[in-house]
């Protein structure tokens, strides 16, 4: 307990070179401003309620990204520790292909081979770029939580199979009630940073048109037409980025140490 | 398919029982007769395939020739209801293998209410009257963790007499316990054993299997060297191996 409050004293430091950053830069692009163009404080201001809405659409493609990927994640998990040779085959093929492509690639083939509606049942349901992007980013959530399952499975000593074995629990039975839930508390700290990740990946949606706080950074800057705003925003926009994020990874640090002890 | 057993025959009879690991072989043509209420203790060096030889009797691990019956049902089946057999079988391990993340009384609960899909009000009433047949009531509601050895131990035996077994194995249960908490589940398996139920105990505690076997044998080399009943084996073995692992071990 005392090394974490330690560390949360000391975490600040981190937030702190970052706000001085933005100030610093801040202060130089003022300094470049020509004269009677608005301060550039001022213009980051009023353009900030438009960042948020961008930002939130980061957000809540990061979530929906590690939903799905979570979901399908788990079920190629156990795809993986499968004893049917074939379902183990594919599942590794598909874990390893999703794991090791870049995520920009995946988020291209979405974006090009998904169609743009659906039609489910009698109703036609649109796909917008966000929604195809959330896919292409689920990809690789999949492939990483499913290599986090199968880790986490096969750090549980065989013994624990074995009791469950013997008071004849079969193996389903065993992966739900034995075993999972005792791998949930060991795979919370690595999704939690996996969940980070995906976080700062929402940007490369941008790339393929998406509306989010990048795309719109970067629509701000030009209908400003002012050079010396380019390093603010863009160190502003990280700002946001960085403060939702850094909670996250010290959390995760806690939670690995408050693990490891118990 | 347990047609044709009768309770005057052994509940469990192993013949001729062999098992390799690759080119090790671990159980080399053992035979022995459990009849319905007996303690028999396996002693012996260890590799001597004791711990694989109660596997086999539950299925956990297959055996390569041979045969064993449990109430007439026959292990080696390829047809075989693993989990029938499981169910008529229980098992303690030296490590416990309690699951940490439930509560003692849930770790007896789990088996019964997932295995037997038994209505729950009536098995936590069990559940409950086993912590007290093991001498740990009041301690329902903790985790694993939080138990000792010896404690631990006697929850897996309570949670393994939950599925009302025909028969119980003991896989050195006491070897990894302290000292001090090796008499209380040592006693708890004795109350047991007075009690009637059939028990198939691999042990190294010697004065323990004196005490409370009907039967010992001494296996060495995936062989039974020797068995007869306590007061004969000890007194007068005649088996050379048998005499040193005793002077070794006594």
């Amino acid at each position: 307990m005392q090394s974490t409050a330690l560390d949360l004293s000391r975490s600040p430091s981190h937030g702190a070179l970052l706000l001085v950053a933005l100030t610093l830069s801040i202060c130089v692009s003022e300094a470049q401003a020509g004269p009677g163009a608005p301060s550039v404080l001022a213009t980051i201001l009023k353009w900030t309620p438009l960042l948020a809405q961008g930002f939130a659409l980061n957000i809540a493609m990061s979530f929906l990204a590690m939903a799905i990927g979570t979901v399908l994640g788990l079920a190629l998990g156990l795809g993986l520790i499968a004893l049917t040779r074939p379902v183990r085959a594919v599942s590794w093929l598909v874990t390893q292909f999703f794991r090791n492509a870049p995520w920009l690639v995946l988020l291209f083939y979405c974006i090009l081979l998904m169609p743009f509606e659906v039609r489910i049942g009698g109703t036609i349901v649109p796909l917008p770029g966000w929604a195809k992007s959330t896919a292409g980013l689920a990809l690789p959530v999949m492939a990483n939580v499913a290599e986090l399952v199968r880790g986490a499975i096969q750090s549980i000593p065989s013994g624990q199979w074995e009791a469950a074995e013997a008071l004849a629990f079969t193996r389903l039975q065993t992966l739900r009630v034995v075993i999972l839930p005792q791998c949930v508390k060991r795979m919370t700290p690595p999704w939690m940073n996996l969940y980070a990740i995906v976080v700062v990946a929402t940007p490369l949606t941008s790339i393929v048109g998406v509306s989010e706080a990048m795309t719109l950074t970067g629509d701000v800057l030009s209908s400003e037409g002012r050079t010396e705003l380019l390093v603010p925003m863009y160190l502003y926009l990280l700002t946001w980025f960085f403060i939702y994020c850094y909670p996250i990874a010290r959390a995760t640090v806690a939670l690995e140490r408050r693990f490891q002890v118990s | 398919m347990t047609l044709g057993w009768t309770e005057g025959q052994p509940l469990i009879r192993m013949r001729d029982v062999h098992k390799k690991f690759r080119a090790a072989t671990v159980i080399n043509g053992i035979s022995i007769d459990v009849m319905k209420g007996e303690v028999i203790c396996i002693i012996g060096p260890s590799g001597a395939g004791k711990s694989t030889l109660l596997r086999c009797i539950n299925a956990l691990v297959p055996i390569d020739s041979g045969s064993i019956l449990v109430e007439g049902q026959e292990v080696n089946d390829p047809k075989l209801d693993k989990l029938a057999l499981r169910r008529k079988v229980g098992m303690v391990f030296q490590q416990y293998n309690l699951f940490p993340h439930r509560t003692a009384l849930a770790n007896i609960m789990m088996a019964p209410l997932h295995v037997l899909k038994r209505n729950r009000a009536e098995v936590d009433a069990e559940a409950r009257a086993l912590m007290r047949k093991v001498r740990l009531d009041g301690k329902e509601d903790c985790y694993p963790g939080e138990l000792s050895g010896g404690q631990q131990q006697r929850v897996a035996i309570a949670r393994s007499l939950a599925m009302q077994p025909a028969a119980m194995l003991f896989d050195e249960v006491t070897a990894a316990l302290d000292p001090e908490t090796v008499k209380e589940v040592l006693v708890t398996i004795r109350e047991l054993a007075e009690e009637g139920m059939t028990c198939v105990i691999v042990t190294h505690e010697m004065g323990f299997a004196r005490e409370v076997a009907d039967q010992i044998y001494f296996t060495d080399r995936g062989i039974v060297v020797e068995h007869g009943p306590p007061a004969e084996f000890f007194t007068n073995c005649r088996d050379e191996r048998t005499r040193r692992f005793l002077s070794q071990i006594l």
